[in-house]
């Protein structure tokens, strides 16, 4: 269950990563999370999550739609205030009132579902502006991480392209640079490939996973099992606005602890028969 | 004489419904064509000429209608534009602030200038202030004045029209560039607002065309023979010469820059159609 397990048995890529203490170590997560509530209206989305991710750690937050976990991350950066609890991210309380939240944020990259690009700029351009504006770097500075972190995500010959005229997948690798070019410590990831046409998931996840083998901080939000299983090193199951199990991917997913995670991984895996299961009587529990 | 009827039994008695249509549209072009012959029959055309096309008294108005009263219309227009671009912008700013009597007071101004006439908003602006304030002077002189005037108008009507477009940016957008460190101000500055501005650019042409047209009414406020723009200018000839011909060329005038812009605006709205797309 804990973190060091996962990473000594089937992790190969953590080289030197002893800094890496996992939830249970000594050192300060680099996410910490306590407590936290988020309602919209009557709506509780999230009732009481405590997590903790260290620094190098890949967790993988899975779950069925309307779990919360999509609310979980956004409340990491503060795109969602939080009802209630605490979130720290490098030691800075986020939650903090006094806290200088867009100072916070420039140590947190986030790549979204929609991409988001900035549609009246170009591929290059979308780099730059943020790292002037926000981190004051000159042009030449700016230009000169652009082109690096572009071609990091393999787009050198798209920078002066318009985001427009690129695939989804394009996309998705320009916005993933544009967060890499501001130098987070943290990578937020909010369902990256779901808007994504099939054959074109693969070539984000590899970034992904090119970003995870570099041992950047990164809380991933995906229904990508197999990206889950391959490169996570801890997966979360959400359902209902709660942690229900985490651990060890192959633990989770391949030999889940609860009912609600079974249910929701056979759906996943095979809607048909999980349709058949449903009609059972001995059928998935429902109990919250 | 069902639908169903004649289709069982065709065509044996009256026309079918392709040829009652083609009848009744000649008859519409016969009498459209009858009413034009009438007309052209009983019209004094020596009459209209002298009226209207008095080709020496036209030409009299070269070329100071071109460099002095379509020059004036052009700048009376663009400094209300200008004026009422930047009044637009923070008015609608202030539309969609957090704050309560932002919003409040933004409210109430869009309310009241798009509820009264802009003849009336000249009229205050040239007669009704100089009169409670003595000795203030608004600064430019009558460009000041004009500026003011259409300004305060335009930003009613501007200021609905570019809180559309920034409401129109999908939320996205604004969620990525904090999510990189903007402040709200600097992404609206940097990110939302130029995006907007794309938007709108064919309903602001539109209000630069009624602008245009709207700077005629610069004719109440009382300006010197410097400062004549297209209506005025005409008038004042007309009148001279008691002659409609003025009036005329005048209005040719406004054309020869409202359908092109007319045109402009069809086809930013086009090309705006399909980006979205």
């Amino acid at each position: 269950m804990t973190t060091e397990n996962s990473r000594t048995t089937e992790n190969s890529r953590t080289t030197g990563n002893n800094q890496n203490t996992g939830n249970s170590g000594g050192g300060t997560p680099e996410i910490e999370v306590r407590g936290l509530h988020k309602s919209f209206g009557d709506n509780e989305v999230l009732r009481g999550i405590d997590l903790e991710i260290a620094s190098g750690e890949v967790v993988c937050v899975i779950g069925p739609s309307g779990s919360g976990k999509s609310t979980l991350l956004r409340c990491v950066n503060l795109l969602e205030e939080p009802t209630r609890g605490q979130v720290f991210v490098g030691g800075t309380e986020v939650t903090d009132p006094d806290v200088d939240i867009d100072a916070v944020r420039r140590r947190i990259g986030m790549v979204f579902q929609q991409f988001n690009l900035f549609p009246h700029l170009t591929v290059t351009d979308n780099l730059v502006l943020p790292q002037r504006r926000v981190l004051g770097r000159d042009k030449e500075a700016a230009a000169e991480v652009a082109a690096e972190n572009l071609r990091r995500v393999g787009l050198s010959e798209k920078a002066a392209a318009y985001p427009g005229s690129l695939s989804g997948g394009q996309q998705q690798r320009v916005a993933i640079a544009r967060a890499l070019a501001m130098g987070p410590e943290v990578m937020l990831f909010d369902e990256p490939t779901s808007a994504l046409d099939p054959e074109l998931v693969g070539d984000v996840l590899a970034v992904m996973r090119m970003l995870a083998d570099e041992g950047m901080t990164m809380m991933v939000v995906t229904h990508e099992m197999s990206f889950a299983r391959e490169v996570a090193d801890r997966v979360v199951f959400m359902d209902g606005g709660v942690v229900v199990e985490e651990g060890a991917p192959e633990r989770v997913i391949g030999n889940p602890a609860h009912d609600r995670t079974r249910h929701f991984l056979s759906r996943l895996l095979d809607p048909a028969m999980a349709q058949v299961q449903e009609g059972t009587p001995d059928g998935p529990d429902e109990s919250p | 004489m069902s639908e169903a009827g004649t289709r069982v039994q065709p065509r044996r008695k009256g026309l079918s419904r392709r040829r009652k249509r083609a009848v009744s549209q000649g008859v519409q072009y016969a009498v459209f064509v009858a009413a034009l012959v009438a007309l052209g029959l009983t019209a004094d055309w020596e009459q209209l000429r002298n009226q209207f096309a008095q080709v020496d008294l036209a030409e009299r108005m070269f070329p100071d209608i071109i460099t002095l009263a379509l020059k004036n219309t052009v700048l009376y227009t663009l400094s209300g534009f200008v004026f009422g671009l930047v009044l637009g912008v923070v008015v609608a700013l202030m539309r969609l602030s957090s704050v309560g009597p932002y919003r409040w007071l933004a409210g109430v101004y869009i309310e009241i200038f798009r509820g009264l006439p802009a003849l009336l908003i000249f009229i205050f602006v040239g007669v009704a202030v100089p009169l409670a304030f003595p000795g203030t002077e608004i600064p430019g002189g009558t460009y000041g004045k004009v500026a003011l005037a259409l300004g305060l108008v335009a930003a009613a009507y501007m200021a609905e029209t570019i809180r559309a477009g920034i409401q129109a940016v999908p939320k996205g957008q604004m969620e990525a560039a904090r999510s990189l460190g903007f402040s709200h101000g600097r992404a609206m500055v940097s990110i939302i607002i130029p995006q907007a501005f794309r938007i709108v650019i064919p309903p602001l042409t539109n209000e630069l065309v009624l602008l245009f047209k709207d700077s005629s009414l610069v004719l109440f406020l009382g300006v010197t023979l410097e400062e004549r723009e297209l209506s005025k200018f005409g008038r004042d000839l007309a009148s001279e010469t008691a002659n409609s011909t003025p009036i005329l060329v005048a209005g040719l005038c406004y054309l020869l820059v409202t359908i092109p812009l007319g045109f402009v605006v069809r086809r930013l709205e086009t090309k705006a159609g399909k980006a979205t797309k």
